[in-house]
């Protein structure tokens, strides 16, 4: 099924991961993406009926903690790591927002 | 009549005053220098693990049990995945699978004393995103402090059909999660926001119309005015042949209409899955009934209470329970021994009008629930007179402490008939005129001879005692 992955689907998933392509690679890709799925298809012959879904593979139940706030102090280590700064926050790119 | 019936769903954001972040260990805390209450998880640092708050969780228990909800007994959480500058970790955790509450309803009186019940389709808690600001200079500046913060999001079914009822629904449940004590539900501040769809059809068409999404709205009123905009225009779209397309516009205030902002191309695409970082949740009913019996008294109830225990009119009772802060400030003040009725009666008027007219939110001003008992105790004693309680009010809404402030000011009620009584006789010893017309039969001459008292004694005697002393002393004459 997934052999025949269209294209667009493959230009879709890049758009939304932020990716830009040429055809080469987008035709490359495709292929990488279709095999990729192919080969996770196969899970689909396991027969589950009856299995209840797993949302963690931990066995872990109500694990919750208190809500008690802890400052981090970590600020300034923080902020080192971005790649530009200013006046204690981060410095991105000219959002193009149309709500602002 | 319209021909045309109207379709509107809301969906509203409320941030809770919890005091650590939904998922991290962060302070909750509005107005802190930018990216103070930050760490590694909010940052979205790789190989960080989340661990999930329990108050968040409560709170979205609790919201739900205020909404009438069915709990959801298994839970886990989801990621919802976008890109944007303010979601460092390139997804939002939320309940997309399992809202922690489902089927629930808010009960909206109308105008013409009919009520009608707006369904809840689901409430889940979630995280928010950090704070973009946009400078204008090509780049933009993003704050993490918001990033984290837990969310109640709360999905009205479909079934709201007037801007009033919309406007009724925000209302109501504003007041029922104030009550509960998780959110401040202030629009201005952003604790509570809300994203509208609104969709129109000709009467008895199967399908509904084309939804229309409309954002900034920043006020409950703002939320009507938009919606009655939108509901006209779509009317007439639909009256002059047009399609309806599927866009989000959003509310310009100073020409109250909706502007087109941009038209959506099919669905978002969110792609969630389950959050493997964090366990699944079961809610146990000892757990629900735990939650339960940790919410503080309804709105509802405190209105019955009011009614029943202090005779309050339906009304007073209504208006002291708009918000959270009222209600507690009046039970303070009653507790602390002040006669019920006249609280309610100085809070409904002089304090009221005070907010008013200074803008203010009752827990920013100086008034404090000890000295306007204080104050009130004192003209219940008879202490002071209600005029000169006038004087009082406005110097604890300065801050001054009532009793000391009457003390230093001489503005202690002359009640004494010993010292009343001279001042009596000597204004009535000026006033023979008035002697004569009370004994000619008009009352009016008392009011009168009552106001000259009240003027030599600087508005300090007790007009009750005035009026005693007044009528024995004209019979004597």
């Amino acid at each position: 099924m997934s052999e025949s992955l269209p294209r667009e689907d493959a230009a879709h998933v890049a758009k939304l991961a932020k990716l830009h392509f040429n055809d080469q690679q987008l035709n490359l890709f495709t292929g990488q993406l279709a095999n990729i799925l192919d080969l996770v298809e196969t899970l689909n012959e396991v027969d589950t009926d009856g299995v209840k879904p797993t949302y963690t593979v931990s066995d872990n139940i109500n694990v919750l903690r208190e809500d008690v706030a802890v400052k981090s102090n970590q600020k300034n280590e923080l902020l080192a790591n971005a790649p530009e700064t200013q006046d204690g926050q981060i410095k991105v790119p000219a959002i193009i927002d149309e709500e602002s | 009549m319209s021909s045309f019936e109207t379709t509107i769903g809301l969906e509203v954001h409320v941030e809770l005053k919890t005091k650590s972040k939904a998922f991290s260990l962060s302070p909750v805390n509005f107005g802190d220098p930018a990216n103070e209450n930050t760490n590694v998880i909010d940052w979205g640092y790789p190989g960080v693990l989340p661990s999930a708050n329990k108050g968040a969780l409560e709170s979205g228990m609790m919201a739900a049990l205020a909404l009438n909800a069915q709990i959801t007994r298994d839970v886990h959480w989801d990621r919802k995945n976008y890109f944007y500058p303010d979601n460092p970790k390139s997804y939002q955790v939320t309940q997309q699978q399992t809202p922690i509450g489902h089927d629930g309803y808010v009960e909206i009186k109308k105008e013409d004393g009919t009520s009608k019940r707006i369904g809840i389709k689901e409430l889940h808690v979630e995280e928010d995103a950090g704070k973009n600001s946009h400078s204008g200079k090509g780049y933009s500046l993003v704050d993490l402090n918001r990033q984290g913060t837990p969310l109640v999001e709360i999905v009205s079914q479909p079934n709201i059909s007037s801007p009033d009822e919309a406007y009724l629904y925000l209302e109501k449940l504003r007041q029922l999660i104030q009550f509960t004590g998780i959110s401040d539900v202030k629009m201005q501040e952003g604790s509570m926001r809300v994203d509208i769809n609104i969709s129109v059809r000709p009467i008895g068409a199967e399908k509904y119309g084309t939804k229309v999404e409309i954002k900034n709205v920043n006020s409950f009123q703002y939320a009507k005015n938009a919606l009655a905009y939108e509901e006209q225009r779509q009317r007439d779209e639909l009256m002059a042949g047009h399609i309806i397309g599927q866009e989000t516009r959003r509310f310009d205030e100073p020409t109250k209409s909706t502007i087109l902002m941009r038209v959506k191309e099919g669905a978002d695409d969110y792609r969630y899955f389950p959050e493997p970082d964090l366990p699944v949740i079961h809610v146990s009913d000892e757990w629900i009934k735990a939650v339960k019996s940790s919410l503080p008294e309804t709105a509802d109830d405190r209105i019955a209470r009011y009614i029943n225990k202090f005779a309050l009119s339906k009304k007073e009772a209504a208006v002291l329970t708009q918000t959270l802060e009222m209600a507690n400030f009046y039970d303070q003040v009653v507790d602390d021994g002040a006669d019920p009725k006249r609280t309610a009666n100085y809070l409904i008027g002089d304090v009221n009008a005070y907010l008013n007219e200074t803008q203010l939110d009752l827990q920013d001003t100086k008034l404090t629930p000890g000295h306007l008992s204080g104050m009130i105790k004192l003209i219940d004693n008879g202490t002071i007179s209600t005029k000169q309680a006038k004087k009082v009010f406005t110097a604890i809404t300065d801050g001054e402490e009532p009793k000391a402030y009457v003390e230093k000011n001489g503005l202690v009620q002359l009640s004494d008939p010993n010292k009343l009584t001279p001042i009596i006789n000597q204004i009535l010893d000026d006033n023979q005129q008035s002697i004569d017309d009370f004994k000619g039969g008009k009352d009016r001459a008392i009011g009168y001879l009552t106001g000259q008292v009240m003027k030599k004694t600087h508005g300090n005697a007790n007009p009750k005692i005035v009026h005693e002393i007044l009528l024995a002393e004209l019979k004597k004459r």
